[in-house]
């Protein structure tokens, strides 16, 4: 039998002191208000259900999702399809001013957010899409990020494999569709799973774009829920838990693909 | 001809191809650019028409100490931000490297924080931080010490927020450090110890020049992150208390969204643009200096 490492005297600390804010959180969505207003904090004697029922009650945490959802499946659906095409385009096809389009795209990469959101908002209130999921759909439909990463793994695709197909007749159209892009499904899943969670993170321009209830993401709805319900913590963390399972769940489920996503991501 | 036809031929397939995401791209990422900078030189609420303003805006900037305060306060966050991620993540890479069991467990709860959005994250500290009944006051006053404010202690929020940011992005400069880890040749691990080197020598001559590229990596992406600290300061302490985490990025909101001030707002703005710009050139070139080596 082989001996247990040392090493779990320090991870089993640690990875206690990572998970204790949201196992904390659970704990506490399932509190009486008074088991969570005592001190030292101690476990709860029992499963409050109501808190979750007084969540889902006093905030429309159902149509946050949907719009949460929204927004993020529209995105990826976006940037899957338009980062392909032009992805594929800057790496194969030596259209003019392929290199200076290129290059512009990428400085963007560079810009920091905050320089772009006050010309943005001008923008979507000429275009009447403030105040609207349109407001947070445009400007994420296609990333900078995405066609360069599709732009990298299209470069690292054999040119036989495309060639055959033209020669055979098809399409760039078809050739990309149905010969390259099968090729391509764990790149896809990576800009798939890392769109996802942008949008379905994103904090400050919904903020700024979007201030009615009913067109709120779960983010920017949690907040506002927060600022309703500073005193009743069971409740908040009732409605906080609601608004993570779905990343959570996804999280859970896909963890070994989502950290190689990652991974990729950040060093490509 | 025939070449010609081809080469037109391509043109329209590449510009086919690429428009719809370039254009995008071109008039959401890159025209606000520009406009940004043209705003800055305008006195504008960002609803009516803005009027030219010279460089009023700038000279506000320079003469503002709420400004000068807020890019202190900034530095500050960065300077504790990065190297403490830094410095824990990557033992904690290593250590998740090594062939343990419940080595798994142990990676899940190291990124779970990763998708943990900060409005989240920032609820969950607020609690865990209470000043009143929260369990972080509960172990110090376990072990004798006296209850701490935390958020609402303008000498502690800030130190608050570095300690949540590290939560959130310790996990994510783990995951960076174990794939660069795991592309350290195994062959070389085992000429080291053949050659006498012990567990410590050869992480230091072998797996940290090795993973020097990730560092680098890592250094710009979490400085660049930092200088844009505005979402964890929003939801915990909304630049309070005393303006004790009011750093650049809140400083723009408060003049874009409070004051209505848009042509200052962005001006802020392009000050940061250039302390990112400066900071990430000199990172870069100071990474090539320091790197040398790379695994493929």
């Amino acid at each position: 039998m082989r001996r247990p490492s040392v090493l779990h005297l320090i991870l089993f600390p640690l990875s206690v002191v990572m998970v204790t804010p949201l196992v904390w959180m659970l704990l506490v969505s399932v509190s009486t208000q008074a088991e969570s207003r005592r001190f030292p904090p101690g476990l709860p004697s029992g499963i409050e259900w109501e808190n979750y029922l007084a969540a889902m009650r006093d905030a429309p945490l159902g149509s946050w999702l949907v719009n949460s959802f929204v927004v993020s499946v529209v995105c990826v659906a976006g940037n899957l399809l338009l980062c392909s095409l032009a992805g594929y385009a800057f790496a194969r096809i030596p259209f003019f001013g392929n290199r200076v389009a290129f290059v512009l795209m990428l400085a963007t990469l560079m810009v920091p957010f905050q320089i772009v959101m006050l010309p943005l908002l001008i923008m979507m209130r000429s275009l009447g899409l403030i105040d609207t999921l349109g407001a947070l759909i445009a400007p994420n439909l296609a990333t900078a990020f995405g066609v360069f990463l599709m732009r990298q793994f299209f470069t690292t695709l054999p040119r036989e494999l495309e060639e055959a197909a033209r020669i055979d007749g098809a399409s760039r159209l078809r050739t990309l569709l149905q010969v390259l892009l099968p090729l391509m499904r764990p790149t896809l899943a990576t800009l798939a799973v890392l769109t996802f969670l942008q949008t379905w993170n994103d904090f400050l321009w919904p903020l700024i774009a979007v201030q009615s209830p009913d067109v709120m993401t779960v983010q920017l709805g949690l907040q506002s829920f927060q600022g309703a319900h500073t005193t009743n913590w069971p409740k908040l963390m009732a409605g906080t838990v609601l608004s993570q399972l779905p990343v959570l769940l996804v999280f859970f489920f896909a963890q070994r693909f989502f950290v190689r996503s990652v991974a990729a991501a950040g060093i490509k | 001809m025939t070449l010609d036809r081809r080469r037109l031929a391509d043109h329209t397939a590449g510009w086919g191809f690429a428009a719809p995401a370039v254009i995008l791209i071109g008039v959401f990422g890159l025209v606000p650019v520009v406009w940004s900078i043209v705003l800055s030189f305008q006195h504008t609420d960002l609803t009516s028409p803005g009027t030219f303003a010279g460089g009023d805006n700038y000279a506000k900037l320079v003469a503002d100490p709420l400004f000068w305060d807020a890019a202190r306060r900034t530095l500050g966050y960065v300077v504790l931000f990065v190297p403490i991620t830094l410095v824990l993540a990557l033992p904690i890479a290593v250590m998740l490297n090594q062939k343990i069991r419940g080595v798994v467990f142990y990676r899940l709860a190291v990124s779970v924080p990763l998708v943990t959005s900060t409005v989240a994250t920032g609820i969950m500290f607020s609690w865990l931080a209470n000043p009143q009944f929260g369990l972080v006051n509960a172990a110090l006053d376990a072990v004798g010490l006296p209850k701490q404010g935390f958020f609402t202690d303008p000498g502690q929020a800030l130190f608050a927020v570095v300690a949540m940011t590290v939560w959130g992005w310790l996990g994510f400069a783990v995951i960076i450090y174990l794939a660069a880890l795991q592309n350290v040749p195994k062959d070389l691990l085992e000429a080291s110890s053949l050659d006498g080197c012990g567990r410590a020598r050869s992480f230091w001559h072998v797996e940290l020049p090795l993973v020097a590229p990730a560092t680098g990596f890592l250094l710009v992406w979490l400085t660049i992150n930092g200088l844009q600290l505005f979402d964890a300061v929003y939801v915990t302490t909304k630049g309070g208390p005393l303006r004790a985490t009011t750093v650049l990025v809140y400083h723009l909101y408060n003049e874009a969204f409070v004051s209505f001030d848009g042509g200052y707002a962005a001006a802020i703005g392009c000050a940061v643009f250039l302390i990112i710009g400066v900071f990430t050139l000199a990172q870069l070139r100071f990474n090539r200096r320091t790197s040398h080596y790379e695994v493929r």
